[in-house]
C-alpha cells in the first residue's frame, strides 16, 4: 500500500465537480491528513471535461503523481481522460443507471463499482446529492470514517439550513452502506487520521490573505482566469478592515485605479494574468517613473495571446523582467509554494513602499488553483512586519523642502530612495509624472538631471540588493555536482522528484528561487557545478537565459542615456577610459 | 481646509508653455478660483491630468497631482478619491484624452459617479501633436490627417454622459471667466461626478472653433428662466440640439448618491496598523 492516496472526481463542467472535490479535500484536511489538490478544467461554463483531483498522505504532499486509486466518473470521458493514471486495482465508481454511463466498460484489471448514485440521492431527498452519495462510496473504498465528511458538509451547506445538511449526511452514509453491502472486495486502503490541525487553501487565496495582513486596503482588478480568485477572496473580506475592491471596466482602468489609490497613500494592489499584464504595461512605466509603490500580481497561464487560459505555463517572465518601453527598475518575486504566496505578498508590499517601485508577484496557474494543507502557524500573523519606508509627516517634511518651501518628492539621495508625502500632509503638495522630472517632480529635459534621476532610480535596486536578504531555498545534497534550479510552483514536484532520483542512486542539489529580479548571484554556484539544469514551465527557458546571462564572461560597458545620441569624439574618450577599467558585475 | 486660501495659492511658479492666447489659461484660472471658492487648499486637493496640452495643467497648478498616461486620468482620480475620500479630486483632460483614447473610462467614470470633478478642455483639435482631427472635430474640418475632413460625425460628450447616467453635466467657455469659474464651482459642490466640458479654443491650429465663434453662438442656460436643469428631457433636447452651443449646468440629478457613500468609503486608507490586523488569524482559521 503506497503512503499516499489519490482520488479524483470527473465529469462535465456544471456537474458540481469542484464543490464535491473541495468537500472531500476539506474532510481529509480536517481529519489531520495532508492534501494536495489539482484541477483539470476547460475554458467553458458548462459541458466539456473537468476534474478535481486530491492527493493525500499523512506526510506533506507537494505535487501530483501519475496514479489514481479511486476515480468517481460521472461521464465515460472521465475514464478515457484518466486512462494513463488508472492502473491495475484502481477503483472506478460510476452510476450504471445514468444514461450516458450505461454499458460503460471498465478497463481490464480495474475494479468498477456500479453505484446507483442518482436513485440513492433521490431516496435521501434529491438527485442533486448524487455526488455526495459518491463521496460516501469513496469513503467506504478508502476506509475513511464517514464522520469526517460531516463538518465539511456542514461548511458547504450550512447556509442552506440544517435539513439540507442532514440530508447530505444521510446521502453520504447511504453511498457508503451501498458499497459495504453490495461489494465484497477487500480494499487495501486505510486513510489513517491524525490530531493535526491543517488549513487548506490555494495560492490565489494565500495572496489575498497576505495582502490583507500586509495592510493592503485598495484593490482594483478585472476578472481573468486564473487570477480572479484573488479578487473574489478580497471581496467581502477587505471591507472588514476598511478596504475596498473595485471591479474596473478593463485592466487599463484597474491598474490606474490602483495607482490612484497608491498615490493617495493606500497600500494598493492589482492582479491579472498575461494578457492583462500586456494592457497594464504602459502604466507600469508611469508607476516606476513616478516612483509609486504598487503590487502587481501576474498569475501566469499558457500564452501568448489568449493561449490556453485554463492551463499552466510560466511564460511571462521576460515580460515581467523586461516589459515596458524604456528602462524601468522593478522587483519581481516568484513564490514557490502556496504558503510562500502569503509571505511573498507581504514582502512585496514592503519592498514596494521601502523602494517606491512597482513589484511584480509572479504566481502561476498550477499554484493559484492548487489547494494545499499547511499548519496554520505557517501563516504567522504576529511575524508580519509592515515597513512603509520614508514617509514624511507635518513635522519632518521640513527636512525635505527647498529654500522656497517646495517638497522634493524625487530628492536625489545616496540610497536612491526619496521621501514620500501622503496627500493631506501640509507642505507636501507635489507633482508626480511619467515625464522625466527634477527633484520637485517637475518635467525636465535637462540632460544632467535626466542622468541623475535615472541613476537615482536604479540606485534603489542596488540599495535593495545590499539591504534585503535575497535568499533561496535549498534541497537535496548540497555537495552534489548535479545542480537543479527552478522557480515558482515547480518546487513541490522537484522536491519529491529528488526522492525518486535518490532511489535510482542519483544525487542532486536543488535550488528553488523565489526572486527573479533582483536575485541572489548564482554565478559561482553554477560555475562550480558539473551539470546545471533549469526547470521551468515554458518553451524557451526564460529563467535559464537569465542565469546563463549572469554566468557569461563579463563585458565592459559604455552607456549613455541623457537623451542625446553618441558623438564620435566623446565615444572615443569613453572607450579609452573604459579600456583601463576593471570589469565589475 | 482653510477659509483664507486665495486662488493664487493653487498656482505653481512654473510658467505655462501654452501658446499665447490659448484657452487653457482661462480654463485653469477658473479651476483654481473654483477650488479656492469652495474652501479647498493645495494640501487637500489632488489634481489628475492626462496627456497633451491639457495634461500640462498639473504642472502649472500647485497641489498634490498626478500626470497620467494618455486617456487614463479618470481611473487614477477615482482611485485617489476612493482611497482617501477627504481629498478634493479634480481631473483635467482634453477632448482627445477624454473622448477618444479614454472614452471607455469616461462612460464608466460617469456611471461610477465618484464624487470628483472632471474638466475637459475641448478645443476640437489635437494641439500638442500639431493639428490633427480630434473626436469633437467637425465632420468637414480639414486637418493634416483629414485633408477632406474626418467624414464622421463628432462625438457628443454630453450625450454620452447623459446616456451613461450622469448626475451633473455642464458646459462652459474658458474666456467667459466668471461663468466658467462659477460652473466649475457648481461641479465641485455637486455630490457625485461633476462633468464640465469647457470650450477652450486652440488659437494655433483651429481657425473654426474660435473665440469669436463661441462668443457669437453661445447660449447661456442661466439666462433662460424657464430652463430646469433637473428636467431630464429638457436636458436631452438641449444636448441633442446641434444648432447651438450651450453654456451652463445642463443637467443635475439632485438625488445623486456618490460611489463612496454607496460603498461606505469614509476612511483614509493610508492609515494602517504597524503589523497584521489583531484578528488576522481569523483569516487563516477560515480555511480549516
Amino acid at each position: 500500500m503506497p503512503a499516499d492516496f489519490n482520488w479524483a472526481i470527473g465529469g462535465e463542467a456544471g456537474d458540481g465537480i469542484d464543490s464535491t472535490g473541495k468537500i472531500f479535500a476539506q474532510a481529509l484536511s480536517r481529519a489531520g491528513r495532508h492534501v494536495f489538490t489539482s484541477k483539470d478544467f476547460a475554458s467553458r461554463i458548462r459541458g466539456g471535461y473537468t476534474a478535481y483531483k486530491v492527493r493525500t498522505s499523512v506526510d506533506q504532499v507537494q505535487s501530483v503523481v501519475d496514479r489514481l486509486d479511486v476515480l468517481i466518473a460521472l461521464t465515460p470521458r472521465t475514464i478515457e481522460e484518466n486512462l494513463d493514471e488508472l492502473q491495475e486495482g484502481s477503483v472506478i465508481v460510476y452510476d450504471g443507471e445514468r444514461t450516458t454511463m450505461q454499458g460503460v466498460e471498465i478497463p481490464e484489471g480495474m475494479i468498477g463499482l456500479d453505484v446507483p448514485l442518482q436513485s440513492i440521492a433521490e431516496e435521501k431527498g434529491g438527485a442533486i446529492m448524487r455526488n455526495v452519495v459518491a463521496l460516501g462510496a469513496a469513503c467506504a473504498v478508502a476506509n475513511f470514517p464517514i464522520e469526517h465528511l460531516d463538518s465539511s458538509l456542514e461548511k458547504r451547506f450550512g447556509g442552506k439550513g440544517q435539513a439540507i445538511v442532514d440530508n447530505n449526511r444521510k446521502a453520504a452514509r447511504a453511498g457508503r452502506d451501498y458499497v459495504d453491502e453490495n461489494f465484497d472486495h477487500e480494499f487495501d486502503y486505510d486513510l489513517e487520521t491524525t490530531d493535526n490541525d491543517y488549513v487548506l487553501l490555494n495560492g490565489d487565496e494565500a495572496i489575498g490573505m497576505g495582502a490583507i495582513a500586509a495592510g493592503c486596503r485598495f484593490y482594483a482588478g478585472y476578472p481573468i482566469t486564473p487570477a480572479t480568485d484573488v479578487m473574489e477572496y478580497l471581496t467581502g473580506r477587505i471591507e472588514q478592515y476598511g478596504g475596498h475592491v473595485v471591479q474596473a471596466e478593463d485592466e487599463l482602468a484597474a491598474i490606474n485605479l490602483a495607482l490612484g489609490g497608491a498615490r493617495a497613500g493606500a497600500r494598493a494592489m492589482t492582479a491579472t494574468s498575461g494578457p492583462g499584464i500586456d494592457l497594464m504595461t504602459e502604466t507600469f512605466g508611469l508607476i516606476a517613473t513616478s516612483e509609486t509603490p504598487l503590487v502587481i500580481v501576474d498569475v501566469m497561464r499558457s500564452g501568448p495571446s489568449t493561449g490556453m487560459p485554463t492551463k499552466q505555463e510560466q511564460g511571462d517572465l521576460n515580460q515581467m523582467v523586461y516589459g515596458g518601453h524604456g528602462e524601468i527598475p522593478r522587483f519581481t518575486l516568484a513564490p514557490t509554494t502556496v504558503a510562500e504566496c502569503f509571505h511573498k505578498t507581504v514582502e512585496a508590499f514592503n519592498l514596494a513602499e521601502k523602494y517606491q517601485t512597482p513589484v511584480y508577484l509572479a504566481a502561476d496557474l498550477a499554484m493559484a488553483v492548487t489547494e494545499q494543507t499547511f499548519a496554520p502557524e505557517e501563516f504567522d500573523m504576529d511575524a508580519v512586519e509592515i515597513d512603509r519606508g520614508k514617509v514624511v509627516d507635518d513635522d519632518t517634511i521640513g527636512e525635505w523642502t527647498n529654500e522656497k518651501g517646495q517638497f522634493k518628492a524625487h530628492a536625489l539621495t545616496d540610497d536612491g530612495v526619496s521621501p514620500r508625502s501622503f496627500p493631506g500632509t501640509a507642505g507636501g503638495a507635489h507633482m508626480s509624472t511619467g515625464l522625466e522630472h527634477d527633484e520637485l517632480g517637475r518635467r525636465t529635459e535637462d540632460t544632467d538631471m535626466r542622468v541623475e534621476q535615472v541613476d537615482k532610480r536604479n540606485r534603489k535596486v542596488e540599495t535593495a540588493q545590499e539591504r534585503e536578504p535575497w535568499e533561496y531555498r535549498e534541497f537535496g545534497d548540497a555537495d552534489s555536482g548535479n545542480l537543479v534550479i527552478s522557480w515558482g510552483s515547480n518546487e513541490g514536484a522537484m522536491v519529491e522528484a529528488i526522492e525518486f532520483l535518490e532511489e535510482e542512486g542519483i544525487d542532486v542539489r536543488f535550488i528553488s528561487m523565489p526572486y527573479i529580479f533582483p536575485r541572489p548571484d548564482l554565478t559561482e554556484t553554477i560555475n562550480d557545478a558539473d551539470d546545471v539544469i533549469v526547470v521551468e514551465c515554458n518553451n524557451t527557458g526564460q529563467f535559464a537565459d537569465i542565469l546563463e546571462h549572469d554566468a557569461l564572461t563579463r563585458v565592459k560597458r559604455v552607456n549613455k542615456y541623457n537623451g542625446v545620441r553618441f558623438k564620435a569624439d566623446e565615444l572615443a574618450e569613453e572607450i579609452k577610459e573604459t579600456l583601463s577599467q576593471e570589469i565589475t558585475a | 481646509m482653510s477659509s483664507d486660501v486665495r486662488f493664487t495659492d493653487f498656482k505653481s511658479d512654473k510658467q505655462p508653455t501654452w501658446c499665447p492666447g490659448c484657452g487653457d489659461f482661462g480654463t485653469m484660472n477658473g479651476m483654481m478660483k473654483a477650488l479656492a471658492n469652495t474652501g479647498n487648499d493645495p494640501d487637500n486637493t489632488f489634481v489628475v491630468a492626462g496627456i497633451g496640452c491639457s495634461g500640462k495643467i498639473g504642472t502649472y497648478m500647485h497641489s498634490y497631482a498626478m500626470h497620467g498616461v494618455h486617456g487614463r486620468a479618470l481611473p487614477v482620480g477615482a482611485g485617489v478619491k476612493m482611497a482617501n475620500p477627504d481629498l478634493e479630486v479634480m481631473v483635467a483632460g482634453g477632448d482627445g484624452d477624454g473622448y477618444s483614447i479614454g472614452a471607455g473610462h469616461f462612460v464608466h467614470a460617469v456611471r461610477r459617479n465618484v464624487d470628483m470633478t472632471y474638466v475637459v478642455m475641448d478645443n476640437r483639435i489635437y494641439g500638442l501633436t500639431k493639428g490633427q482631427a480630434s473626436p469633437t472635430s467637425r465632420e468637414d474640418f480639414e486637418t493634416s490627417t483629414t485633408p477632406e475632413g474626418p467624414k464622421q460625425p463628432p462625438v457628443n460628450p454630453m450625450a454620452l454622459a447623459l446616456a451613461a447616467g450622469a448626475t451633473f453635466i455642464a458646459q462652459s467657455f474658458s474666456s467667459d471667466a466668471m461663468r466658467h469659474a462659477e460652473i466649475v464651482q457648481e461641479a465641485i459642490e455637486h455630490d457625485g461626478f461633476g462633468f464640465v466640458n469647457v470650450f477652450s479654443p486652440c488659437v494655433t491650429f483651429n481657425d473654426v472653433d474660435t473665440y469669436d465663434y463661441f462668443r457669437d453662438n453661445l447660449v447661456d442656460l442661466a439666462e433662460d428662466d424657464d430652463y430646469d436643469r433637473h428636467d431630464y428631457n429638457a436636458a436631452k433636447d438641449r444636448i441633442l440640439d446641434a444648432s447651438k452651443e450651450y453654456q451652463g449646468v445642463i443637467y443635475q440629478n439632485e438625488n445623486s448618491v456618490p460611489y463612496e457613500k454607496q460603498h461606505g468609503l469614509t476612511e483614509n486608507m493610508a492609515e494602517i496598523p504597524d503589523g497584521a490586523p489583531d484578528d488576522a488569524m481569523d483569516l487563516v482559521r477560515e480555511f480549516y
